[in-house]
């Protein structure tokens, strides 16, 4: 917080450089596009969750009036996927189904309710296969054949199985061994914009504008599906209604419209409806996890042994990093000497989960924070001295290989502490408080597929006009297009309103890999850097060659200068993160240049005789390394919150006969703006010594502390655990009747199932001066 | 996204109009008054029609008279919550109106549609695809119960918030049919049957809503629902009660959200005649007013929970009612 003073942009609470243009409804989402000769498409869904398709009759939904082109999988047959170990989508599918929302055939017409017409008249005959809708069902043996024809056995995607450090010795040390059983459900993203993309045919090259996080993947996923050379594709980020994770995939729909302009040479636009939102999914996982701890008598954790059991849907997607991450950050924030981490999803016939905000991290912090809770009670000792005596500490390698660099989590804890009152607070019946904490990544540490290139670039160019700085992010409402601004205006000492930007379109900007795993602030801010002190460095170079200091002059005089002296003016800057993985198959899930730090307390009212929670107030304190800009960090941190609380009370994407139980932003209960207590927000600054000015991440991290934080006070307020979440009130109600029969007061999962888990890989920890050592090598 | 079904708009002068309109037309015509429930559902192609009849004609005053007070149907539910009339004779009544949905749906949704709403069931309300995908139940285009496959008749819930009020407090309706006006309390405007929900004529337009003098009466409604706003309910109870002196001289509860129709727990209501309010009395008309309810699984949260939460609505209703 010292060093604020030393600059003119960073720092200061400015409003977002696209901010007039959102809340007027002059930004151009994807749907708002209207090309002249638009065509419409919808596409067919199936109705099953798991069935072979035996014929697909589209005669008809052809022959009718205004119907352009009716596409089917054998249209579309090549295989794609986010990651490169499981290409296992189609675009449509013409063999099999494997959930209720899976795409078969895609209609273009004149307008919509042609389309959907038209689609309503596609005969398709299906054999229907047993849809398997659990993890238990899946490790069973299927009853008429798997979901997906890799992995196993039965259906079984991934399995893997790691030991850190010596965890039967770390158990045989302990004083105290605590097991404890927690389920997660999964949840959704539910943006408030429904994805919708726009394509082009022109002149032989594809043109899409799409609501994606991740306009990079979609452009390798649509130079794979339709067989054409990268550089006959543009990708392009149109203004973004919200993403969580929920538009990191490439998705069917965006290649089904290329598809179909290619067809029909007009342009071709889908937007899906709510529902199929839902279908899209790629979000929380269901997750059923284990955890055994050993501790010593103070409190001191001595070895963990942690299992997780996800339950993937009907694909891939990020699924194998999802597993990963389930075991990857335990560590990150609690010293844990002796680690054994073993992890398995499954396929079932599901909408495909992916990344949710924090993809992969809540459901095990959640698990290990209520976990802690109750061995400290075990103990006798304070759960939140207990939880700060195993904290982990600044410029550390965990037992896991992950290096951590600044750590703010004794502030974090410090402040929500006080500013809540915890430790004073008033005991009475019915009302309790919450602690818990957490860490998250500033940016996935590899690339999704494997390369040695930069994960984000950028460059600028300066002339007559000004400045424009090009890069591949992409705003998805965060406020990134805010950050590289602020960024490239502080270094040339101009305002953030100065600077021209031209972001998240393939053919125009250098790379960067997306909008997910929080990288986006660390990786392209510290490309901007670059590219912005170079610039900076050729100005003022041609300033003093004039024999004059570059405060001293306008911003225009000195780029004259400049322009006249070097020529053309671009600079260029790139980020390549470092190579800190551990040396073991698996470690580039969790590695990150630099770890946020959350610290959360929330206080609420629980009634006992309804189960219903009303919420009092959120104190959150969160370490973004530097505040670049204090109001769109507080922004993140209450949006975390927001959907924090959401998770905890009431979001649940659940099923019933097969089908999703309630696609509908009706049905499925997120919380309103009178559901929302007040949040205070306290920003900490550790000043990272790689992130860009210190900065770390802010749009993930402080969601995962808030869940753990829910259930903690809900034991406070009623003393009754609810192990699981969301915490409706029928379960609170039920928890308390198992009390009062004298059966424990707990509500949740009972048991974790036999799962077939491979031999341990067994990895000695990281030698203890590892990264002075790397570090004096550079 | 999801669109409207192309149709007809037609725009009649007047309810006689309107209801000769609808008696013309037949089944493929609706009234469509604030749209917020009907809408959604054409959307979702719940309902098939050729034609909607427009009610925006409809009077938009509320007349406060010495022996009853008479409210337009083309009253907003926003301008029935906020009306100072409403809010000082018969608070029960303007705070049902007020937890209808969201600010909003109040603006544009009036207390006729109220009175109107569909019955509703998580089977139903979604798109035709996902009906389809689930397969159809008899309320629209197929055969069977899906909530209770071995019943013969459709379990929908009656989810109206203003209905039950207006019943407890023995309101009347008046309906403006093809040949002439009728008034009908409004307790005998419904049946038991999720799909039949009506016992009005389907081109009898309602015109107003005759409330009687509201003199002592108390009236108090209490609705359960999951979040702050925009949630039908998933229990409710409407009391209206007089007291004399300390003790209740008559009591009217009736309970939203658990039957195909607004339910009446006449049984609990005649228990606290001759009683104080007070928290005994209320839990004991609670439990009696629980045990008819009988939601089942088509509405959000588990029915077990809902059932027990009708304890809870109705002995909130009686203590709010009686304190007021
Ligand atoms: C998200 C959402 C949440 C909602 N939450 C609630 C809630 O919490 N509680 C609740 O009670 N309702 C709720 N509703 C339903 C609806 O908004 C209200 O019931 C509203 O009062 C309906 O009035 P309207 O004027 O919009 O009716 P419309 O939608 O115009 O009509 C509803 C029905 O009544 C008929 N109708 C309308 N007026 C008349 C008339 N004068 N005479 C004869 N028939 C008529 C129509 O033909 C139609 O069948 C909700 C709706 C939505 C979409
Ligand atoms: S109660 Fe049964 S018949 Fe009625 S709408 Fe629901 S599923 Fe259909």
């Amino acid at each position: 917080m010292t060093d604020n003073g030393r600059y003119a942009v960073i720092g200061k609470p400015l409003p977002k450089v696209d901010a007039a243009s959102r809340v007027t409804g002059q930004a151009v989402y994807a749907d708002d596009m209207l090309l002249p000769r638009t065509l419409h498409c919808r596409i067919l869904r199936s109705p099953h969750p798991h069935a072979r398709i035996v014929s697909i009759d589209t005669s008809a939904a052809r022959r009718m009036p205004g119907v352009h082109a009716v596409i089917t999988g054998a249209d579309l047959p090549i295989k794609f996927g986010i990651l490169p170990v499981t290409q296992d989508e189609r675009a449509l599918e013409h063999e099999k189904v494997r959930y209720v929302g899976d795409p078969i055939a895609a209609v273009a017409a004149t307008d919509e309710e042609i389309a959907a017409a038209a689609c309503d008249a596609i005969a398709v005959e299906y054999q229907v296969l047993e849809p398997v809708m659990s993890i238990d069902a899946a490790l069973g043996r299927p009853k008429d054949e798997r979901i997906q024809d890799y992995g196993g056995p039965n259906n079984i995607h991934k399995l893997v199985a790691l030991e850190f450090g010596d965890v039967d010795g770390g158990f045989a040390r302990a004083d105290h061994v605590r097991e404890d059983v927690f389920f997660f459900q999964g949840n959704t993203h539910l943006p408030m914009e429904q994805h919708s993309a726009v394509a082009t045919y022109i002149d032989g090259k594809v043109t899409l504008w799409s609501s994606t996080q991740v306009v990079h993947y979609v452009h390798r996923a649509l130079a794979k599906v339709l067989e054409l050379p990268m550089n006959r594709i543009r990708v392009i980020g149109a203004a973004h209604g919200g993403g969580f994770g929920g538009k990191t995939d490439p998705f069917a729909h965006e290649i089904i419209v290329a598809k179909l302009a290619m067809i029909t040479g007009r342009p071709v636009k889908c937007t899906l409806t709510r529902e199929e939102v839902f279908y899209a999914h790629r979000g929380r996982h269901p997750v059923l996890m284990w955890v055994r701890t050993g501790v010593t008598s103070d409190g001191r954790i001595t070895a963990m042994h942690f299992k997780s059991a996800l339950d993937g849907g009907a694909y891939g997607s990020y699924g194998v990093a999802s597993t990963f991450y389930t075991g990857a950050l335990q560590t990150v924030t609690y010293d844990i000497p002796a680690y054994r981490f073993e992890g398995c999803r499954v396929f079932t016939n599901k909408p495909p989960c992916g990344p949710k905000r924090g993809h992969g991290t809540p459901q095990p912090r959640f698990a290990i924070e209520l976990h802690l809770e109750k061995i400290a009670r075990d103990l006798g000792i304070d759960p939140v001295e207990m939880k700060r005596a195993n904290f982990v500490k600044p410029m550390t390698r965990t037992v896991n290989w992950m290096r951590v660099t600044s750590c703010g989590l004794e502030e974090c804890t410090e402040l929500v502490m006080k500013a809540s009152g915890y430790r004073e607070r008033e005991r009475r019946s019915g009302r309790g408080m919450g602690f818990a904490i957490s860490s998250y990544l500033s940016g996935a540490g590899t690339a999704i597929y494997w390369n040695d290139m930069p994960h984000s670039e950028v460059q600028i160019k300066v002339d007559r006009g000004g400045v424009t700085a090009y890069c591949g992010a992409m705003d998805i409402g965060q406020g990134s297009d805010s950050v590289l601004a602020a960024v490239v205006a502080e270094e040339l000492g101009l305002q953030p309103k100065d600077i021209r930007l031209v972001t998240a379109d393939t053919d125009t900007t250098p790379i960067d890999l997306g909008s997910y795993s929080s990288r986006v602030t660390f990786m392209a801010g510290n490309a901007a850097l670059e590219a912005a002190r170079k610039m900076r460095a050729l100005l003022v170079e041609a300033v003093e060659a004039s024999g004059r200091k570059y405060e001293e002059v306008s911003f225009e005089e000195a780029s004259v200068l400049a322009e006249a002296r070097f020529g053309t003016l671009t600079t260029a800057g790139s980020y390549t993160p470092p190579k800190i993985a551990g040396p073991y198959k698996g470690s580039g899930v969790g590695p990150s240049p630099a770890y946020s730090y959350s610290a959360c307390v929330v206080d609420l009212d629980a009634d006992p005789r309804t189960g219903l929670i009303h919420l009092n107030k959120v104190w959150i304190a969160h370490d973004v390394g530097r505040a670049i800009n204090p109001l769109l960090v507080e922004g993140q941190v209450e949006g975390s919150v927001y959907m924090g609380l959401g998770e905890a009370l009431m979001e649940e994407q659940t099923f019933r006969k097969g089908l999703h139980k309630w696609p509908s932003m009706l049905e499925y209960k997120s919380p309103t703006f009178l559901d929302m207590p007040d949040v205070e927000t306290f920003i900490v600054e550790t000043n990272d010594p790689e992130g860009p000015y210190g900065a770390k991440e802010a749009g993930q991290g402080p969601l995962l502390p808030v869940i753990p934080a829910v259930n903690a006070a809900v034991f406070d307020a009623l003393g009754i655990w609810v192990d699981e979440v969301p915490v409706t009130p029928e379960k609170i109600v039920e928890a308390l009747r198992r009390r009062d029969k004298g059966e424990p007061p707990r509500y949740g999962p009972q048991r974790f199932p036999e799962i077939p888990y491979p031999p341990t890989i067994k990895v000695d920890p990281p030698p203890r001066d590892l990264d002075r050592a790397a570090a004096a090598s550079i | 996204m999801l669109r409207l079904p192309r149709f007809k708009y037609l725009r009649p002068k007047t309810a006689r109009e309107a209801a000769q309109m609808a008696s013309d037309l037949g089944p493929r015509a609706m009234f469509v008054a604030g749209g917020t429930d009907l809408f959604p559902k054409l959307k979702r192609r719940q309902f098939e029609v050729d034609a909607l009849i427009g009610l925006d004609f409809l009077p938009r005053t509320i007349h406060r008279g010495d022996d009853e007070t008479i409210v337009d149907a083309g009253v907003t539910l926003a301008s029935a919550s906020s009306s100072a009339e409403l809010r000082g004779d018969y608070p029960g009544y303007a705070e049902a109106a007020g937890l209808v949905s969201s600010p909003p749906l109040r603006n544009a949704g009036t207390i006729g549609g109220n009175l109107c709403v569909d019955t509703r069931c998580n089977y139903y309300d979604m798109t035709y695809e996902w009906r389809k995908a689930a397969g159809f139940c008899m309320k629209k285009d197929g055969d069977i119960c899906l909530v209770a496959p071995s019943s013969s008749r459709c379990w929908a819930v009656s989810s109206s918030d203003t209905a039950p009020m207006a019943i407890a407090l023995g309101a009347l309706v008046t309906l403006a049919g093809p040949n002439g006006d009728r008034e009908l309390p409004v307790a005998a405007l419904y049946k038991d049957d999720g799909i039949d929900y009506m016992a009005k004529q389907p081109s009898e337009v309602v015109t107003s809503l005759q409330l009687h003098a509201a003199g002592a009466t108390r009236t108090a409604y209490v609705k359960l629902r999951r979040r702050g706003s925009i949630d039908f309910p998933i229990a409710g109870a409407a009391v209206a009660l007089r007291l004399d002196g300390p003790l209740v001289t008559s009591c009217r509860i009736v309970l939203s959200a658990v039957a195909s129709h607004p339910l009446e727990a006449a049984e609990a209501g005649e228990f606290m005649i001759g009683r104080r309010v007070d928290e005994e009395s209320a839990k004991a008309a609670a439990e009696i007013a629980a045990k008819p309810a009988k939601p089942l699984d088509n509405a959000d949260l588990s029915h077990f929970w809902r059932k027990r939460m009708v304890r809870v609505v109705v002995e909130q209703a009686l203590k709010r009612a009686g304190d007021r």
